[in-house]
């Protein structure tokens, strides 16, 4: 079932992504980490689906955001960073998945690890965490690729610098800011053991990203000694090496 | 038809090129797995067919290997919506490793490394529709794309084709697995564009 949605709000998170805000009058509510379909039709009938991250908590006004980043040779994605306006209708259906989600009667620690525009799901837990007024001890270790590709700087400024919040890590791979105390590099042991809960505190870890980093960043919770069955993760793009 | 997207005109597959509904052509492989790659070394790895009750059939790697196997050329449809033409597999026919089996279940459910499930009917494993396979592209199948072996059913979305088999169970009653369980349809064909639970 299709369901429209007008477009509230946009805001552009960085250079090539944005956050979409819809109101969508029959939403029936969604658990952090799931997804939407959103379909886009020409004029002739054509029409395009893809899937997007939800980035907002479930709340009661009827409203999701997505946050979409614009991929170079991408169908839907530069239409949705380039051209919607406030006013649109789209159309979507959702919410979907049931696996790579954060629900708010959770108690146990929680570690989160996104790649890139992996943080949008994640984000979402982050602030359904907030919405829910849980106390549940949550981590977040960030990778992107320099300062001006972090999503919600803003936001996660001031959810870290709260008491008994969200621990923000970030991990620049190519360009650090002036003064960063690690050099630019992906996720390794070094990293994973300084700045994500140590395996015996039994956190349920969510990895987000492009599938290299998850597999990587997996690989390396494992043989820091956490349990495979607590770790979920959410993979997008094509494998590395062969095409 | 759906509420027309100002300015949207889309970028629109060959003609010539039949998809299935909502689909959109890829020629990368992308993956989508619920939890880590489980490394499996091939002298621990075994295939195991049973009824529920009782062991019908086992081969370790080597009795596996032994099997006749086929070079077999399909295209996939991920139910994430991108599909791949043309790619190239070697594999056990599961006729071939049905073939001494008798049983009158009519379902079954296939077992992965990583405690993973997808439910198929017995029907869409025979014929010449389903394999095991252990090669990918002219190489051993690399462990994010299912090896040491995964389950190939083209016929139905991706996520039907298990990787890191290791094994299924015949039963009487359809029964749905991991992502069934989850929200996606009990049987998934991409023709009908059986997505998620509800499509008809």
């Amino acid at each position: 079932m299709w369901r429209v949605g007008t477009v509230i709000a946009v805001h552009d998170e960085t250079a090539t992504a944005r956050t979409i805000t819809l109101e969508v009058p029959d939403w029936p509510g969604h658990v952090a980490g799931q997804h939407v379909d959103v379909r886009l039709t020409a004029l002739d009938g054509y029409s395009a689906v893809r899937s997007y991250s939800i980035a907002s908590a479930p709340t009661s006004e009827r409203r999701v955001q997505i946050t979409v980043e614009r991929l170079p040779n991408g169908e839907v994605s530069p239409y949705l960073t380039q051209e919607v306006i406030v006013g649109d209708r789209l159309e979507l259906r959702g919410p979907i998945g049931g696996w790579f989600v954060w629900r708010s009667q959770q108690i146990e620690p929680v570690q989160l690890i996104a790649g890139g525009s992996g943080i949008v799901p994640l984000m979402a837990m982050i602030r359904s965490r907030a919405s829910a007024f849980s106390t549940v001890p949550f981590r977040l270790l960030y990778s992107v690729r320099e300062p001006g590709a972090v999503f919600y700087r803003d936001e996660l400024r001031a959810l870290s610098a709260e008491h008994r919040s969200v621990i923000v890590t970030y991990a620049y791979t190519r360009t650090v800011p002036k003064g960063w105390p690690r050099p630019p590099g992906r996720i390794d042991a070094v990293l994973i053991a300084d700045s994500t809960w140590p395996a015996d505190v039994g956190p349920t870890c969510y990895i987000c990203g492009p599938t290299p980093f998850v597999e990587s960043v997996a690989e390396l919770l494992t043989a820091s000694g956490n349990d495979r069955d607590r770790i979920r993760t959410e993979r997008f793009g094509p494998t590395g090496g062969r095409k | 038809m759906g509420i027309i997207s100002r300015g949207f005109s889309g970028r629109r597959t060959p003609t010539d090129v039949k998809l299935p509904p909502g689909q959109y052509l890829t020629t990368d492989f992308p993956v989508l797995s619920a939890g880590p790659t489980p490394h499996i070394p091939l002298d621990k790895w075994e295939f195991v067919i049973d009824d529920g009750k009782n062991v019908l059939r086992r081969w370790d790697w080597k009795s596996f290997r032994d099997l006749a196997s086929e070079n077999i050329t399909v295209d996939l449809h991920c139910v994430t919506r991108w599909s791949k033409l043309g790619t190239s597999w070697e594999g056990v026919s599961l006729d071939t490793m049905l073939a001494d089996i008798k049983t009158d279940g009519s379902y079954t459910l296939v077992r992965s490394y990583g405690d993973y499930t997808t439910n198929v009917p017995m029907k869409d494993l025979l014929n010449k529709q389903a394999w095991i396979a252990f090669r990918y592209d002219g190489q051993d199948l690399a462990p994010e794309h299912g090896g040491p072996a995964r389950l190939l059913v083209p016929h139905l979305y991706l996520w039907k084709s298990a990787k890191w088999v290791r094994g299924m169970t015949l039963m009487h009653e359809d029964k749905p697995g991991f992502w069934e369980g989850l929200g996606y349809h009990i049987y998934g064909d991409p023709w009908r564009e059986q997505r998620y639970s509800g499509d008809r």
